[in-house]
């Protein structure tokens, strides 16, 4: 006799609670999107509950991009920790360098160059101008505003060209350095800067003109994914998301430092705290980021330029070659022309951004090639066992990263490496109020209310 | 600052210090929770934001290896006056429970997650208290320093 298998469930009976199967025709949905999905820029899984299309419970969990980088500074050198900084914030890598090595000369207690401070201030701006360009355009791509997404990438284009100038690299550029930074600026970079700014300023005039106001996106932004106040900061939400709300906390103005009390700005804020006025925060954002910048590179300071022009510049291998043959005899006095790829790393240049202090910063090529002296000292920077060595003790520093406000909690036990790094991910109190943003929502709207929080897997799993 | 936590909480404060200008109090576990909310509530430091939780494993660290092992260190931020304070507790290895501060700040939820993520510090009346970054099957929490950072772990996959 065969036996009889029990029907599988048709959809009109699962969905709709059709025939004897489940009752009243009303049941939750459960919907998982991502790890990874089209809509979501970064590797995340929100497991929603859903009532027709309306969001009743989302549960957000996180943790796919945890690669150890608070674990993996401890097995360096302070300086090596600098690589892994840029991949937090993978979009705005150059703030990350900058707070991590502040954090540090905070622990240390040294006060980096006056120049280095404006340089520092300028490549932030630059890096968080880039941020809220992806931010922006990639949330209006995903509402169907793809030119907008073009727009922005060509302006953040302008803007890598900058940092590639700079840093030789455009996204994993490790150009912060413990007691500096690790090349001046290029010849011409302030004309150069200046021109990228114009254009970009072009871009958000065109992208005010396609979105402000735009009844499509403003019918999906406007009162979306709205955050109270008070919530926002019960939930440590910093950055654009706080300002949007009302707060005007901003770390730049509330805790000056580097050359942000030297220069003229405003910290832009709404009332709303829903999609459409982190829209506008970040737009007007980016516009005092490059007022700081444009004040900076007028009144930074040229800083000792002792050029020596005694004795004909020697090519940088010939230079080396003779420092390996023991002929160091003057050798630190002559000039040397520097093969473009390590312009601004030449001995005078460290001078003016690098901290004059033996202990912390390496010596500059010439002298580790041209005098036994130089050698040392750029051995026992190196070598296992020395480097940096901070006093037992502990900082916190922070300052304002593009997504909010960006700790390094740093304690060292006086050993040549961390003894604990702790970032403080300013994206991750944002995710972890996403649920309060999307409840009660339509499930279509939990992409812009995602997009405008604007996660970064590489800082908010660490 | 520090004078008035140490005057209300006298007999509880461990030790404060300024280090590079960091105001610090390093409190006996069982004054954490009032503490915390004083420093939310109270006019004169109105610490309205949970900036920071996280924890430290002092087992390696020169002259505290007989001590207690973890610090959990709370950063606080006031919106109202700008200032800042570092609230340090520390706790056993045998012992590491630590109360809740989800009830004054809905971000420690999550926090406190991660901290039991990577050091296995409970949290007392947490209401979830689950890995943050990691995920269940993981062995060991790795910000420990007797969790070698090579270590391999089993591989897991759907269950058959």
């Amino acid at each position: 006799m065969a036996t009889t298998e029990p029907r599988p469930t048709t959809a009109r009976e699962f969905m709709l609670g059709e025939g004897s199967a489940t009752g009243d025709g009303s049941q939750p949905m459960h919907l998982g999107l991502g790890p990874q999905h089209p809509a979501m820029h970064g590797i995340i899984r929100i497991a929603t509950e859903l009532d027709g299309e309306v969001i009743v419970k989302a549960d957000v969990e996180i943790g796919y991009l945890h690669r150890a980088f608070e674990k993996d500074c401890e097995v360096g050198g302070w300086n090596n920790a600098i690589p892994y900084t840029d991949r937090l914030n993978y979009v705005s890598p150059l703030i990350n360098n900058f707070a991590y090595a502040s954090a540090v000369e905070k622990l240390l207690g040294i006060e980096v160059t006056e120049r280095c401070t404006y340089i520092r201030t300028i490549m932030a701006e630059i890096s968080r101008i880039c941020d809220h360009l992806t931010c922006v355009g990639a949330s209006a791509m995903e509402l169907g505003a793809f030119t907008v997404f073009l727009y922005m990438i060509k302006a953040r284009e302008f803007l890598w060209e900058l940092v590639e100038a700079v840093t030789g690299a455009r996204l994993t550029i490790s150009y912060g350095r413990v007691g500096g930074v690790k090349a001046d600026l290029p010849d011409g970079f302030a004309a150069q800067a200046k021109k990228a700014f114009a254009e970009t300023r072009v871009v958000l005039a065109e992208v005010h003109r396609l979105l402000t106001g735009n009844r499509i996106f403003m019918d999906r932004m406007v009162g979306i994914g709205v955050l109270s106040r008070d919530e926002t900061v019960a939930y440590a939400i910093t950055g654009p998301l706080l300002r949007a709300a009302g707060v005007g906390y901003d770390v730049r103005r509330a805790q000056p430092h580097w050359a942000y009390g030297r220069v003229d700005w405003e910290v832009p804020t709404q009332k709303d705290g829903d999609n459409y006025a982190r829209y506008l925060v970040r737009m007007a954002e980016m516009e005092q980021s490059m007022r700081i910048a444009e004040q900076a590179l007028d009144a930074i300071p040229a800083g000792p330029v002792n050029v020596d022009h005694e004795g004909r510049p020697i090519d940088p291998a010939m230079y080396v070659d003779q420092g390996k043959q023991g002929k160091t005899e003057g050798l630190l006095l002559v000039p040397i022309t520097l093969s473009p790829n390590l312009q601004g790393q030449g001995r005078e240049a460290q001078k003016r951004v690098n901290v004059h202090d033996k202990r912390v910063v390496l010596p500059p090529k010439e002298n580790a090639y041209g005098s036994i002296e130089g050698l040392m000292n750029h051995f026992m920077l190196i070598m296992e066992g020395y480097g940096i060595r901070p006093p037992q003790g502990e900082a916190y520093f922070a300052t304002e990263g593009a997504n909010g406000e960006l700790g390094f909690y740093v304690v060292s036990d006086g050993s040549d490496r961390p003894y604990r790094v702790r970032c403080r991910p300013p994206c991750l109190p944002p995710l972890a109020a996403l649920h309060r943003m999307v409840e009660g929502e339509m499930v279509a709207d939990l992409i812009p209310t995602f997009g405008s929080v604007n996660m970064i897997g590489g800082e908010l799993d660490r | 600052m520090l004078d008035e936590v140490r005057a209300v909480f006298g007999g509880a404060v461990v030790e404060t210090h300024e280090h590079r200008g960091d105001a610090t109090v390093v409190i006996e576990r069982r004054a954490l929770t009032e503490l915390l909310a004083v420093c939310r509530s109270r006019g004169a430091l109105a610490f309205d934001v949970l900036m920071d939780l996280t924890a430290v494993d002092c087992s390696k660290f020169p002259g505290r290896e007989d001590g207690p092992r973890f610090e959990v260190v709370y950063h606080l931020y006031s919106l109202t006056h700008n200032h800042r304070l570092r609230v340090k507790v520390r706790v056993d290895e045998d012992d590491a429970v630590v109360p809740t501060a989800v009830p004054l700040w809905p971000i420690a939820n999550w926090l406190e997650r991660e901290v039991w993520d990577m050091f296995g510090i409970r949290f007392d009346g947490h209401p979830d208290l689950k890995r943050l970054l990691l995920y269940e099957e993981f062995v060991g929490h790795p910000l420990r320093k007797d969790y070698p950072i090579n270590r391999r772990q089993p591989l897991i996959g759907p269950a058959h």
